[in-house]
């Protein structure tokens, strides 16, 4: 009567077999994701410095007199560059901008001054540039979030423009950001899946590798969705916490 | 506001031109031949085909002899043997272009009928699909950049080997240099890219394919052969599908013994 359900689960257990156990194929999946973790982290530094720089660029108000020419022009300048950075990066696919930093910035471009750049290198710097633009965006909404009477406050009580900005605005920014910075991370977490296109055996190519060897995609594909899935579970998990704890600040 | 409501529809009208050409471009590249008296060989339902009357072929379009895109459409000489081999079937041939490492996946989903992608017959591929006897013989080669210390296999060993992921040359590289030095790319080229602009050392992929690349950066790289043992291209068809495994065997062998088999392959190889 239960024929159907045992056969199932010895069909079952046998892919898993020769998809996880047979031959230590089980690694390519620990490896893989050592290698999204590791991507994921040095991006996200990355990613959160220029996007501090970034945001606070693209904050510049032009209208408000400069020193003199020269700073005015240097200004203009940088939110130009700021504005052009976030546009093109949030219009163009991370997997495209992957392929053109390995393939033509590093591949071709600079090839004769950094001959020997390892691939993680060159895709957490490309992960990074493309995560900055985002964390752009989340910093400068947390920014324009805090009250105006805090950057008068601390004007006012003798600070100059960019001590107010670094020690007074940006902590109560990064603060009220958080949550959209952890989720932005997540974010990152799942885009590292497009390693796979510069070579890169990262967790998800760890599993189409196990079904190329093993002829069978379905269990490393599904212990990959899992292994994505526990660690943004960890991650959302962690910021729950950190919340928490913030709020007790209040 | 009006003047933009013109271009807009302009627009969309130019957009919903271009999906009518697309959606006739995927039609089945080849309609069987009717007008000619040759009779279909086989009862073609009889070879447990996924859509009765058409022959399914998942392939590759990135291993140039064998196939690349032209035109729009998949050439090569594994295209050109199958849609003559459908031809002689009496079906019509669709084929379906693919990632390399996809293609047994696909045929054990039914997605496919056959592989013809410059398949090599390995042991392990046999546990999961079943191969018509071998068409073609080839090897691997080793692509280096011109001033390289590599000249043999041997010398291959822990160095940073580029490769197209789930073919013979990825396996080879795995066991000269440790998984973390291998470089598996969607397609041959992109690998020799990776090996031009210095990003891994060498470039392990069949011979004709390596030819061609070899010529296209003549003055960059050079190609080592015979340095690997010789392996057999076959078509695979799902496990046990004897029926149509047995009817490409007779196509090509048919196709061999009036030479068309051999003008095909003269036409792609040189």
């Amino acid at each position: 009567m239960f024929d159907w359900f045992f056969d199932a689960a010895a069909g079952f257990s046998d892919a898993v077999y020769v998809s996880v156990i047979k031959e230590d194929r089980y690694t390519y999946l620990l490896d893989g994701l050592w290698v999204s973790l590791q991507l994921t982290f040095f991006a996200a530094l990355i990613g959160v410095a220029i996007g501090l720089l970034v945001a606070v660029a693209k904050l510049q108000n032009l209208d408000s007199p400069s020193k003199n020419r020269v700073t005015g022009v240097i200004r203009k300048w940088l939110v130009g560059l700021a504005n052009g950075y976030v546009s093109i990066i949030r219009g163009t696919p991370a997997v495209v901008q992957l392929l053109v930093i390995y393939f033509i910035i590093f591949g071709r471009l600079l090839q004769p001054v950094f001959p020997n750049v390892p691939d993680l290198a060159i895709a957490a710097i490309a992960f990074g540039i493309n995560s900055g633009a985002y964390v752009a965006e989340i910093i400068r909404a947390g920014i324009m979030a805090v009250d105006k009477g805090q950057t008068e406050a601390g004007r006012s009580l003798g600070l100059s423009g960019a001590k107010t900005m670094i020690f007074i605005i940006i902590p109560q920014a990064i603060k009220n950001v958080l949550p959209a910075l952890v989720n932005e991370l997540i974010v990152l977490f799942k885009e590292t899946s497009v390693a796979g296109y510069i070579g890169m055996m990262d967790l998800t190519k760890g599993a189409t590798t196990i079904g190329s060897v093993a002829y069978d995609y379905m269990i490393p594909l599904l212990c990959a969705a899992y292994i994505y899935f526990l660690v943004t579970t960890v991650m959302t998990a962690g910021m729950n916490k950190l919340e928490r704890r913030m709020r007790r600040g209040d | 506001m009006k003047k933009y409501a013109k271009l807009l529809a302009a627009m969309m009208a130019v957009l919903m031109l271009m999906f009518c050409f697309a959606a006739c471009g995927s039609e089945p590249t080849e309609a069987p031949s009717t007008d000619d008296n040759e009779a279909p060989a086989v009862d073609t339902s009889a070879l447990n085909l996924q859509n009765d009357g058409v022959l399914v072929m998942g392939t590759n379009a990135e291993f140039p002899p064998f196939e690349y895109e032209e035109g729009g459409a998949v050439v090569g000489l594994d295209a050109e043997m199958m849609e003559e081999v459908a031809k002689r079937l009496g079906v019509e041939i669709e084929i379906k272009n693919m990632a390399f490492d996809s293609l047994p996946e696909a045929l054990t989903a039914k997605e496919i009928d056959c592989i013809a992608a410059g398949l090599t017959v390995r042991p392990d591929r046999e546990e999961v699909m079943s191969f018509t006897d071998g068409y073609y013989v080839a090897s691997q080669s080793i692509i280096v950049k011109k001033d390289s210390a590599i000249a043999t296999a041997d010398d291959l060993t822990d160095k940073k080997i580029g490769c197209q992921s789930g073919t013979t040359g990825s396996f080879l590289a795995e066991e000269y240099t440790d998984v973390a030095n291998i470089s598996g790319f969607a397609n041959g080229a992109l690998a020799v890219e990776a090996l031009v602009n210095g990003q891994v050392d060498a470039v392990i992929i069949d011979n004709n394919p390596a030819n061609e690349y070899g010529a296209q950066y003549a003055d960059q790289v050079v190609v080592i052969e015979g340095q690997f043992e010789d392996e057999t291209y076959a078509v695979a068809v799902a496990k046990d599908n004897t029926a149509l495994c047995d009817a490409i065997n007779d196509a090509i062998e048919a196709m061999k013994a009036d030479g068309t088999f051999d003008t095909i392959v003269a036409k792609y190889i040189k």
